[in-house]
């Protein structure tokens, strides 16, 4: 089975709640014992984590300490928004947010294109586009970090049509579109697959409408396929945005956030600050200013996603 | 309502734009799109095939043969040295070890603890169960990282089943927190909204209880969502990194992708080991990917279903 849809979740909770009303005597408790285990453990490693967040930003808690933490205001909120180093790791969070989301939906969906047709060797093709997906962040970050090396892989093949590549990881000026290509590269075998069975849900008869009335291939995918794609599109933006502000294991592996801070990210800086140096009331308020970009991002989605249902 | 129901996994559709450039006198563009084709296969495979060839070769072939074909061959000086060395530096097979037993119990469990949650969100009226369902789909947009340091905090808290505080260095922290999940918990409620409620009305007639239900008429018929929640439980359980990074520091409950930060600090003849960074990178990698080749149809479904994410 593969449930093709983009429906915001809040459809569902209606739709379920049209349900005719059967008889269920006595089920109400063997209910609430089957969602027992999940309801717990949501409570305690999802919701109080959560709330953490919201609370801890506003204390001096640190990770191992003997007093417990203090209220402290908004003193970690002036002290961030004070700070260099968080700026900067703002920025390149933005930065690869807004070259990725483009670059990796873009290409995928090309992907897509190119392997949604029955001729030989499709399986093929697609099964290899995707492997990248199916191997770790952390040994796709080795493997490009040798490749990218000064004398590595790339420029190697760069020296063979002549031309004299960069030191990518070592340079401020490129390290971080280094990563982000690399990041592209990766997941793109994902996207393509969720394109797919977008593409799929297009009616046949619309392209051969289109081609009766002499529609070209790109008239094709400008006025059928494109429109066609539009809850596929709000989701992929939507994925790709978070997965590009989450951005960690690439920089923890590859780079440290040098050189010069060129590629410090949200993430890699509270991970730093709440583990390494252990001040966990800063690293929430990192972590909040985080929250509050993926609920950004998720509501204009949802705005998004009304739109298209109110146009019907 | 736009809820799909595609029947293959594999999508078969032949793309009407090629077809039809194709009667309109275009006869290089098949020709084109296989090129790309292949092209886009050096760009995704080579890479892969390169880790995997030269971990096979010593140091200095794999930046000797850099410039040339043969880095993407396997030829000259191959042997197992890589691998041996990797035995040698870090408790391969501790990690490997740790990497597994991690994945499976977190698969398990998750698969049993969210499939009877879903169970009774989806089959079973109770007071609450809106507002139940509903929480549990907000959650969906909150990405782990934002709430990593503040549950790191937390964990660092909790009661510890012997009765000390804290679970850090553990195996259950590196489990119990990732077994119930929202994404799971929908993507099986989906699966069970489909199922025809008669059946659970007839079971009801011979006497069985819901439980019983769930058990054996409700779980057996629901193969695919399976199959798809143990992927996507999977995969992330087995490439955890940021994670088991923060928790955990004894060698002995690491799990593989940590293991790979050893390789970093450690040095070989000449500078960084990279013969053997490969070698370890490619003992990690390999079994997923021969797991993703022989299960592809599945894989790649349960990507394509978890679109519906959002």
């Amino acid at each position: 089975m593969s449930t093709v849809t983009a429906t915001a979740p809040v459809a569902t909770t209606t739709r379920s709640s049209k349900k005719p009303r059967t008889s269920t005597s006595g089920g109400s408790g063997t209910a609430w014992a089957m969602l027992a285990p999940a309801g717990v453990l949501m409570l305690v490693f999802l919701i109080v984590p959560i709330v953490l967040t919201l609370s801890l930003a506003f204390t001096d808690a640190r990770l191992i300490s003997p007093t417990p933490a203090k209220f402290t205001g908004l003193t970690n909120f002036t002290r961030l928004f004070g700070s260099n180093v968080f700026w900067h790791s703002l920025q390149n969070t933005i930065v690869f947010a807004v070259v990725i989301v483009p670059l990796q939906s873009a290409c995928a969906l090309g992907l897509a294109v190119l392997v949604n047709a029955k001729v030989r060797g499709t399986n093929f093709f697609r099964t290899v586009y995707f492997l990248p997906v199916v191997t770790s962040m952390v040994v796709v970050s080795m493997l490009w970090l040798f490749m990218y090396q000064q004398d590595g892989l790339i420029n190697s093949l760069l020296a063979q049509i002549g031309i004299t590549g960069p030191d990518w990881i070592g340079d401020p000026n490129t390290a971080l579109f280094a990563i982000i290509l690399m990041s592209a590269w990766q997941a793109m075998g994902f996207h393509m697959v969720i394109w797919l069975s977008g593409l799929q849900t297009i009616s046949a008869d619309l392209y051969e409408a289109a081609s009766l009335d002499g529609a070209g291939p790109w008239q094709q995918f400008v006025n059928v396929t494109w429109p066609g794609l539009k809850q596929t599109r709000t989701f992929i933006l939507i994925t790709i945005t978070i997965a590009a502000f989450s951005l960690f294991t690439q920089i923890n592996v590859m780079t440290q956030g040098g050189p010069l801070d060129s590629t410090s990210t949200l993430v890699f800086l509270a991970v730093r600050t709440g583990f390494q140096q252990q001040q966990t009331g800063y690293a929430s308020a990192m972590s909040l200013v985080f929250f509050v970009l993926v609920l950004a991002v998720s509501l204009v989605q949802r705005h998004l996603t009304r739109d298209k249902e109110l146009q019907r | 309502m736009s809820k799909t129901e595609t029947i293959a996994p594999a999508p078969t559709a032949e793309t009407p734009s090629v077809r039809a450039a194709g009667t309109r006198k275009k006869p290089w563009l098949p020709w084109l799109v296989m090129a790309l084709r292949i092209v886009l296969c050096l760009v995704f495979g080579l890479p892969l095939v390169f880790l995997i060839v030269n971990s096979f070769k010593p140091d200095s072939a794999i930046f000797g043969d850099l410039g040339s074909i043969n880095a993407f061959l396997p030829v000259g000086d191959l042997s197992l040295d890589n691998y041996t060395g990797v035995f040698d530096r870090v408790p391969f097979a501790t990690f490997m070890m740790n990497s597994v037993i991690i994945s499976i119990v977190t698969v398990v469990f998750g698969l049993i603890v969210n499939s009877m949650a879903a169970f009774a969100l989806s089959r079973m009226h109770f007071k609450g169960q809106k507002v139940v369902l509903g929480v549990i789909l907000a959650t969906l947009i909150v990405p782990f990282e934002t709430m990593a340091l503040p549950l790191l905090w937390w964990v660092n808290q909790l009661p510890y089943f012997d009765g000390s505080t804290g679970w850090l260095d553990t195996y259950e922290v590196q489990i119990i927190p990732f077994v119930a999940n929202a994404f799971s918990i929908y993507l099986f409620y989906q699966y069970f909204d489909s199922i025809p409620k008669e059946l659970d009305e007839a079971a009801k007639v011979d006497g069985a209880g819901w439980f019983r239900i769930y058990r054996s008429i409700i779980m057996p018929l629901s193969g695919p969502a399976v199959a798809t929640v143990a992927i996507l439980t999977f995969l992330p359980a087995w490439n955890s990194y940021l994670w088991p990074l923060m928790v955990t520091q004894s060698e002995a409950i690491r799990p593989a992708m940590v293991g790979m930060d050893y390789f970093k600090q450690m040095t070989g003849a000449s500078g960084t080991a990279w013969g053997q960074i490969m070698a370890y990178a490619s003992m990690i990698t390999v079994p997923v990917l021969v797991l993703f080749i022989a299960f592809q149809r599945a894989f790649i479904s349960s990507i394509a279903s978890s679109g519906v994410k959002g």
